[in-house]
């Protein structure tokens, strides 16, 4: 059985606070476990408690990155297991055209960013570049691809026995996708997403907000909703949630978004302590 | 039909909001799209046509030489850049819809994407006097 739990869905920058504990904080950072195989979407600040509560019998851990933008990576350096020499940490992240996968995560590893580098961790990561393609980490079997993000970014789609998840955290699907949302042979992120059981999906912006952010890369939460229609997926969690938002505001922009539309699929706004089985 | 690399998603998207005319290619020549002021040039509309398939396309656009005798589709921009996957240009004839002789100029330039995986080719041309 595939076990999804969310340690982090916020968006841009962590978000801590009273008024945001119900959809939480921490930015993105989704575990992916079946038995003692174990995958992290994204390093996030989310990561760090992920680390001290990680179930010890695991051995190995697959962190896949979408892409190197901070939200997605600041919290690599404070994930415990990767100091535990027992324990063997991979990275998994997108190809880009000139730099290595491994020289950029060393930009991170390294000051002012922080102290401690990768060569002198207990155990050297592994690292593999991602861009177009498919493979497996025990039973899972994994697609990755470009998506329409500033930079390098890439979505998954994780299937284990007949169920899928995708997760696409930063999206902008309008921008790059021709007459959205009818045709989804032009539509970036199609693919990931046709007919999942699970999709987790950028939706930070309102409609007016998206008009204003043209291009910095990510969806409006009705956008989002369009493109789980088109994809026919059965259940969606709206995801990166904006750091300005408190929870009664998400609430209020999820509503709106929602009036008057009868979608035929479960959708709720992503929370940080969710789980799901598929 | 599987959706398009996003590569080709944007290339697509790009060319759809200019003035010049341009045609995106598979990496087997078929035509994915082209935009207006292609059609405007060819007599026809994307919306009414969609992609089309090599040889289907390649009756429609029938290059020739200044003596009217028409080119070898191997010598043609866009054919050598999908062979070579180099950009390349070049210059011919066409008849514009309403039968006129048009000089044309053609630039094309493979599209490969990160990490080196060609996708096709986009050509742009330019309508100029010979
Ligand atoms: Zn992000
Ligand atoms: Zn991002």
């Amino acid at each position: 059985m595939m076990k999804i739990r969310v340690w982090g869905c916020r968006g841009s920058l962590p978000a801590p606070g009273p008024e945001n504990n119900y959809y939480g904080g921490n930015t993105s950072c989704v575990e992916v476990t079946d038995g003692e195989t174990c995958l992290i979407l994204d390093a996030g600040s989310g990561i760090q408690r992920l680390g001290r509560f990680i179930d010890p019998k695991i051995k190995e851990i697959h962190i896949l990155l979408t892409h190197l933008h901070i939200d997605h990576t600041m919290g690599m350096g404070f994930f415990l297991p990767l100091y535990n020499p027992s324990v063997k940490v991979h990275f998994w992240g997108p190809s880009s055209s000139v730099t290595p996968l491994l020289l950029r995560l060393r930009r991170y590893f390294s000051p002012p960013f922080f102290p401690v580098r990768l060569a002198d961790l207990p155990n050297h990561p592994e690292i593999h570049e991602l861009a177009f393609n498919d493979f497996s980490i025990g039973e899972f079997q994994i697609h990755s691809e470009y998506v329409c993000h500033p930079g390098p970014t890439l979505g998954f789609r994780v299937r284990l026995g007949k169920k899928t998840f995708a997760y696409i955290p930063d999206h902008e699907v309008r921008l790059g996708s021709t007459h959205f949302p009818t045709n989804p042979e032009w539509t970036s992120g199609f693919e990931l997403a046709n007919k999942v059981d699970l999709l987790f999906h950028d939706g930070g912006y309102t409609v007016p907000e998206y008009e204003q952010k043209l291009g910095w890369g990510h969806s409006a939460v009705e956008d989002t909703l369009d493109f789980a229609t088109l994809c026919q997926v059965k259940h969606l969690a709206i995801f990166h949630h904006e750091p300005n938002n408190t929870d009664a505001q998400l609430e209020s922009i999820f509503a709106d978004s929602m009036k008057g539309k009868d979608l035929g699929f479960e959708v709720e706004l992503c929370r940080e302590g969710a789980e799901y089985f598929l | 039909m599987p959706a398009q690399p996003l590569e080709l998603i944007l290339g697509r998207q790009f060319v759809d909001t200019l003035s010049l005319p341009a045609f995106l290619v598979d990496p087997e020549g078929n035509l994915l799209f082209y935009n207006e002021p292609a059609g405007v040039i060819f007599g026809l509309n994307f919306g009414e046509t969609g992609g089309m398939r090599v040889e289907e396309w390649s009756t429609v656009f029938t290059p020739f030489d200044e003596y009217g005798k028409p080119i070898d589709p191997e010598e043609l921009p866009l054919v050598k850049t999908l062979r070579n996957q180099t950009p390349n240009s070049g210059s011919f004839y066409i008849h514009s819809m309403n039968g006129d002789k048009i000089h044309i100029k053609v630039n094309s330039f493979p599209i490969i994407a990160r990490p080196e995986r060609f996708l096709g080719a986009l050509a742009l041309f330019w309508k100029t006097d010979p």
